[in-house]
């Protein structure tokens, strides 16, 4: 399959079942609701170290926020439902709590609930007010600028985490425009993230490593540096590959995501040096939900 | 299929304890069964239709015409619709947990005693200890919205837990008093003492005129970000306080009371 010069490999993305969760944070304007969430979502790239994925999902008009404030919403992805609890509470706490104006409601009403507010409250030292709205328990804790407003629970629902596909190009900065303009076409589909910074990964890895120590090293069929000294996945004129990982709340959010950000790099195509679209895979015996890339893109 | 609707055929003469005609009891029972219904009536046992008129079929819509000797209507009602067409007596709603229940006019003394859920609407006024604890009992509405168009007496909201009771109109003395927690709006003026002995729960003021006791103190102007999802909770509900430039309002905080360490508050919308 070519799609505008760039050759589409016969390959899948092969990805997990994980726990994952929306928040909305809200705050005075946008611009404080996005301290708060980018604060929370930060060093949330993989689990491989960072406990938990997250990434903001899209901005939310006054009209679609609980309390008709501008805010934006975040999703929360880990591989279990106590480890997800526990990045939640955390990040909430130090990261949600402490920022100026913020409040934090629930994004899924659906499924477990974990705890958001419920155990924050205590923070208030008893001068913490409930206030049960619509069915729905909140918690006004007082803070210094005045009350920190925060949902007692939110829903986990089962998800999919791992999704990928990678650009290869001829040169470093047409990877990364490929990848910009994935990641811009890729924002605008509810319900997945790219957890990597900018969306983009650039360190891709393979399970396992020569140090015993290690869980995942660098991915060396697809290093460009490797070529002549590794079983590479690379021809000749391929200079630079990154990676785009999603991890959605359903396999469908994903390959909608997938099929997007793949159209919107070949809409650069071979004359912008995009030569190739591939995707990671563990010989698709690790991960349930396997994307592959042809059927995504037909 | 029209509301299953009881007429009175004469005034009444004694207290009426209309408890039983409520969609949980009429549903599924026949026509026949409906009109030998044992009522308590005075201190006798009557038959439903010796005292109504019945007509409809709809048991999940109830229609009775009103009568401020009516007592117990919809109590313990968990589901289905209750229209009381005038005035109703005391108990109006007791320990209901569901459904909806209205009064074109006005209830006496308990109205929503102890309510546990659903929704009760009086267009008129309310008589004393609205939602509050029967007596002798600590607890009072524990969940639910109550919602009196007209006036409230006194001791609204007395031992209330949880819920929201939304006047439109003007209360009576001690206003949310002994209240452990909930909402209690008010519209109009209230009377003296509103909060006395409240332990949590939040009573929201709109008049300038009202009367803070001395032993809440006052915490500034405030602009609360759960008001507006507070009153965001009742836009589905046909009331004043569900409206847009209310939600925007600032308030000043006054906290108590203090005389029992209590963590409630009055808000009094500026």
């Amino acid at each position: 399959m070519i799609i505008n010069g760039v050759h589409i490999d016969e390959t899948f993305a092969e990805a997990f079942p994980m726990r994952a969760t929306r928040v909305i944070v809200t705050a005075q304007n946008l611009k404080w609701a996005h301290y708060a969430a980018h604060a929370m979502t930060g060093f949330a790239t993989s689990v491989i170290a960072c406990g938990c994925e997250a990434g903001i999902e899209r901005e939310l008009d006054p009209a679609e926020t609980p309390d008709g404030r501008p805010g934006v919403s975040a999703l929360l992805f880990a591989m279990g439902g106590k480890g997800l609890a526990k990045q939640l509470e955390t990040r909430a706490g130090q990261c949600v709590l402490t920022s100026p104006t913020s409040a934090l409601f629930a994004g899924l009403d659906e499924g477990e609930q974990i705890p958001l507010g419920k155990n924050l409250r205590y923070f208030g030292d008893g001068f913490q007010i409930s206030k049960r709205i619509g069915g729905k328990r909140y918690w006004r804790v007082p803070v210094m600028d005045g009350e920190f407003l925060c949902q007692e629970t939110t829903g986990m629902v089962k998800a999919v985490g791992g999704g990928n596909f990678l650009i290869l190009a001829e040169s470093q900065p047409q990877a990364l425009a490929a990848c910009e303009a994935a990641i811009e076409a890729m924002r605008r589909i509810p319900n997945v993230i790219m957890p990597f910074p900018g969306g983009v990964v650039r360190s891709g890895s393979k399970v396992g490593s020569k140090y015993k120590t290690l869980p995942a090293s660098t991915n060396d069929a697809f290093c460009p540096t490797l070529k002549g000294q590794t079983r590479t996945e690379l021809s000749p004129e391929i200079e630079s590959v990154m990676e785009i990982v999603i991890d959605g709340l359903s396999d469908a959010d994903i390959a909608k995501a997938m099929r997007a950000g793949v159209a919107a790099a070949c809409g650069l195509g071979a004359a912008n040096g995009i030569r190739r679209v591939s995707a990671g895979n563990y010989g698709g015996k690790l991960g349930p939900f396997l994307f592959h890339l042809r059927e995504i893109m037909a | 299929m029209t509301a299953l609707t009881f007429t009175l055929k004469l005034p009444l003469r004694q207290r009426l304890d209309v408890s039983p005609l409520v969609p949980d009891v009429l549903l599924g029972k026949s026509e026949k069964e409906i009109a030998l219904l044992p009522l308590q009536y005075g201190n006798r046992r009557i038959a439903t239709a010796e005292l109504f008129d019945i007509q409809g079929g709809d048991a999940e819509s109830v229609c009775i015409s009103g009568s401020p000797k009516l007592d117990f209507a919809g109590r313990a009602m968990t589901r289905g619709a209750l229209n009381i067409e005038g005035d109703t007596g005391a108990y109006l709603g007791m320990q209901m947990k569901g459904g909806r229940l209205c009064v074109s006019g006005s209830a006496g003394l308990y109205a929503a005693c102890e309510l546990k859920g659903g929704l009760v609407e009086i267009a008129g006024n309310a008589g004393d200890l609205l939602g509050a604890a029967l007596p002798g009992n600590k607890k009072g509405m524990s969940e639910g919205v109550v919602i009196v168009r007209g006036n409230a007496g006194d001791r609204v909201g007395d031992h209330m837990r949880r819920g929201s009771i939304l006047i439109e109109g003007r209360a009576g003395a001690y206003l949310g008093a002994r209240m452990t927690a909930g909402t209690i709006a008010v519209r109009g003026d209230i009377g003296p003492c509103a909060g006395y002995a409240m332990k949590r729960g939040t009573l929201l003021l709109y008049s300038s005129h009202s009367e803070i006791g001395a032993t809440f103190n006052d915490c500034g102007m405030h602009t609360l970000g759960f008001l507006p999802l507070l009153l965001k909770g009742y836009e589905g509900l046909d009331t004043c306080f569900s409206g847009a430039p209310a939600s925007l309002a600032r308030v000043r905080r006054f906290a108590g009371d203090l005389s029992v360490q209590g963590k409630g508050e009055i808000l009094l919308v500026a």
